[in-house]
């Protein structure tokens, strides 16, 4: 009987992991192509899924057609992000970019309280809902969908940034700016592109869970802060380590409320934020800086 | 006054300084020089506490001092500056230089915010010995304006007055010639010279031969991380192997 | 100094003075949130705009400080005069030991450090409903006495409140002009260049972490027995974004700007009433308004304004 518990956790972890894994390579990709944490990255997860309800309900679009059209405006709204609050900054140190992401963040927040409001919305699973059992455990269509499009997005990614020559022009950007910038690499535009890429990854992750989770305005937050110890955890690698890192995260975090408590669901991530910050900064995979002065 | 034995420092895959020792004099103005990538700054950086060195120990006065942090250094008497000025640009330039009254003061966090009397006296203390080393560098006329909006030259002025104002036994320059104009450069020669009249040991990291061979007692060469030569600025310009290591720099 | 002196004089003659003006009524209860607030934005500016370390957690240590002494006096039934610098000293030891290693961290990871140290207080408001009522909140909390008078009207909490506030802004502008206040300025400009000059830059930063949670603290007890009902919604994630605006708004590194941006986003809520919901956007928009165009804040950016329109020259300056 244990066991099954166990395992009914891990899998429902497996799939929240992978949710955190998506939004933690989101501000992988940002940070590495411009020193930047978005701190508004949760909000392109949250617009996915409420772009995609108002696609349904009131574009009256069939399912795949509303994906595809939730994307188009989450990224939309990352271009309009990184055009308005971060390329006209004149003091881009640590503290005001902090802040002004914050900022965005906020105004995102609250721009999608006046159109949707504050209830938390529904939204339907892709395949239907009936359930798929796996050893003593049971799982949901939606669940196999996460996983299923979270490797393809690995997979996209990793072809992208290996295999393609503006890809690869990101990877230098993030080794080193100023030398990107003189082998003739439009650092600027890189600093758009991985905003592209960042927020419709988002989108992508904000679609795939709505219809398990639900959906509101406010559910960037969590989900964001919570990716965002998939990537410290990961190193803040683009790849692989970070997908590690949000799987790790889920199913800690699932262990942890259904074991333990689920009151403290929420703390187990920023108490393992917290422990690797302190203990493994460069987390659990990365290399230890050894900065030149 | 100031011994490095065997400083060994390895970062990564990368040798940057093998078995490096020399001793400085008291009184002295000892030159550091060397083609770039010798590994100058990096010895600086160690003996003033930034990084720890891989191997080796640097003795002050006869005291190991290998590992330890520059604020625990800048009360046993050293001090350094910077190669590109640190300056403390959100503040005046007489309250840069106060800052580096910090040792040789002691009112704390909760006396300064109740502003217990004897802050007060501490306070016109601080802000006279501040005001005085800025006369000795010859900048006391900016003592309001902005640090961060000084020209560099003047810059760099702050950047020993403030340096001095930690009553120093031994200050480490790190390139303080660097971005000077020939005018500017010999005002540095005659400052240094004053310095160690005051019985100021002063060590420098430079490439400007001629301020170098001009003030410089000893001097100590590095390339590719060993010591190649230590002497006086005449064997040092006679030495072959130095001649050799700076083939095609200037004279 | 004396300029600066008559400056505080004056201001505190303007805060004893306000309620005769205002003669009682709503705006009372207002200005007393505005003193609140002000001592926390001050608390914050210390950390933030002096020493400049980020901290998205600080509604975390108004919130300990308020449930602290909140449940030493019901629970425990302590004297709130007892409670409050107990909950204070708690608060600072263990912003002191948290600090050793969170300020270690710099920029975005110290931002994201201390916004997870604050969101785990906050669960722990939240969980722990034995002791702290949990989402319903701690109710009967008592009202501060002395000789006699019981502090249990918005005027008489007036100036209880501004007592503390005035005594607070009176510190930090002393701290702020002093040796020790120029020696954190000088780790927020160069780290490295005043640890050179013998500043215990590491010891330095955990100082003022644990007087800004003292503070914080002293500000939240001081809360719970004004208000006699606190609740973890007090003390979220949202709260510490609107203590790190009001410090932006008002202008790093400035005491009286902290009060002008307490002032500024307690005021605001009540002068757009009815339209509660746009406050959230309002923040969102300011935030990245002032970082763009004004980020020295309202007291430095009004001034230059003023000075740009009118034509004149003017100098650096900040109190």
């Amino acid at each position: 009987m244990q066991f099954d518990q166990i395992l009914q956790y891990t899998l429902s972890g497996l799939s929240t992991g992978a949710i955190y894994a998506l939004i933690g390579i989101g501000f992988s990709i940002i940070y590495n192509a411009t020193g930047i944490i978005n701190f508004a990255q949760g909000e392109f997860v949250m617009l996915g899924g409420l772009l995609t309800l108002s696609c349904l309900n009131v574009l009256k679009l069939p399912l795949w057609a509303a994906i595809p059209c939730a994307i188009a405006v989450s990224t939309l709204v990352g271009i309009l992000f990184e055009r308005l609050a971060i390329r006209p900054l004149r003091h881009p140190t640590p503290i005001n970019l902090v802040i002004i992401t914050i900022g965005g963040s906020i105004l995102l927040r609250g721009l999608a309280m006046l159109v949707w409001g504050k209830d938390t919305h529904s939204v339907p699973p892709f395949s239907g809902d009936a359930p798929i059992a796996i050893g003593g455990a049971t799982i949901l269509p939606q669940h196999i969908w996460i996983l299923a499009i979270t490797l393809i997005i690995i997979f996209i990614n990793k072809i992208y940034f290996y295999h393609t020559i503006s890809g690869k022009a990101m990877r230098a950007c993030s080794y080193n700016r100023r030398a990107a910038g003189l082998v003739g690499i439009d650092v600027k535009r890189m600093v758009l592109f991985s905003f592209i890429i960042s927020s419709a990854m988002g989108a992508v992750a904000g679609i795939i869970v709505a219809p398990l989770t639900m959906t509101a305005y406010d559910v960037g937050i969590m989900l964001g802060l919570k990716g965002f110890c998939a990537a410290i955890i990961g190193g803040m690698s683009s790849g692989l380590s970070t997908v590690i890192g949000g799987l790790i995260l889920g199913v800690l975090e699932s262990l942890g409320a259904g074991l333990i408590s689920s009151g403290y669901k929420d703390a187990i991530a920023f108490i393992i934020l917290l422990l690797i910050l302190f203990f493994r900064p460069q987390g659990l995979f990365g290399k230890a800086d050894s900065e030149r002065v | 006054m100031l011994e490095v034995s065997g400083i060994t420092q390895i970062f990564g895959g990368v040798t940057a300084l093998d078995n490096v020792s020399f001793s400085i004099a008291k009184g002295d103005i000892t030159g550091v020089i060397g083609p770039n990538g010798a590994g100058k700054t990096t010895l600086f950086n160690i003996i003033t506490g930034i990084y720890s060195q891989t191997a080796g120990t640097v003795t002050l006065e006869g005291k190991n001092v290998s590992g330890f942090p520059p604020e625990r250094l800048a009360r046993l008497a050293m001090v350094r500056t910077f190669q590109n000025i640190e300056l403390f640009g959100g503040m005046t330039v007489l309250e840069n230089v106060m800052v580096g009254m910090h040792t040789r003061s002691s009112s704390g966090l909760l006396a300064c915010a109740l502003k217990m009397p004897w802050t007060i006296s501490e306070e016109r203390r601080i802000r006279d010995g501040a005001m005085k080393w800025l006369e000795f560098t010859g900048i006391v006329d900016l003592a309001d304006h902005l640090a961060g909006s000084l020209p560099f030259g003047k810059g760099r002025l702050l950047e020993i007055a403030r340096a001095l104002a930690v009553e120093p036994r031994i200050v480490l320059m790190d390139e303080p010639a660097a971005g000077l104009n020939s005018q500017e450069t010999l005002g540095l020669a005659q400052l240094i010279k004053r310095i160690r009249d005051l019985g100021i040991t002063v060590v420098l990291v430079e490439h400007d031969m001629e301020l170098v061979m001009d003030i410089c007692d000893r001097i100590v060469v590095l390339n590719l991380g060993k010591k190649l030569a230590e002497g006086t600025p005449r064997e040092i310009q006679d030495s072959p192997e130095v001649i050799s290591a700076y083939l095609g720099d200037d004279d | 100094m004396k300029r600066n002196f008559l400056l505080f004089i004056g201001f505190s003659v303007l805060v004893m003075l306000a309620p005769q003006y205002f003669r009682g009524g709503y705006m009372m209860n207002v200005l007393v949130f505005v003193g609140i607030n002000t001592m926390l934005a001050i608390a914050l500016n210390l950390l933030l705009g002096y020493a400049g370390q980020i901290s998205l957690g600080h509604a975390g240590f108004f919130g300990l400080g308020a449930y602290l002494s909140g449940i030493m006096t019901t629970t425990f039934s302590l004297n709130p005069w007892l409670a409050m610098p107990l909950a204070a000293i708690a608060v600072g030891c263990l912003a002191f030991m948290i600090g050793f290693p969170v300020l270690k961290l710099k920029g975005h990871y110290l931002a994201m450090a201390t916004l997870g140290l604050g969101i785990i207080f906050f669960i722990i408001f939240n969980e722990t409903y034995e002791w702290t009522g949990g989402p319903s909140g701690l109710s009967g909390i008592p009202y501060l006495e002395l000789g006699g008078i019981s502090f249990d009207t918005d005027v008489k909490n007036y100036y209880l409140i501004w007592a503390f506030t005035l005594a607070v802004m009176l510190f930090s502008l002393n701290l702020a002009s002093s040796r020790v206040g120029r020696a954190l300025r000088a780790v927020h400009d160069s780290e490295v260049a005043a640890q050179v000059l013998g500043v215990n830059a590491r010891l330095l930063k955990v100082q003022i972490f644990a007087l800004s949670a003292i503070i914080s603290s002293l500000a939240g007890s001081l809360y719970a027995h004004t208000m006699t009902f606190i609740s973890p919604t007090s003390f979220g994630f949202n709260f510490s974004i609107e203590l790190l605006t009001m410090v932006v708004i008002g202008g790093l590194g400035s005491i009286y700007g902290s009060f002008l941006g307490a002032a500024l986003l307690t005021l605001l809520p009540e002068i757009l009433r009815g339209a509660n919901d746009y406050d959230i956007i309002i923040y969102g928009g300011l935030l990245m308004v002032m970082v763009m165009y004004m980020p020295g804040g309202l007291v430095r950016g009004i001034p230059a304004l003023f000075r740009k329109l009118t034509g004149r020259k003017g100098g650096a300056d900040h109190a």
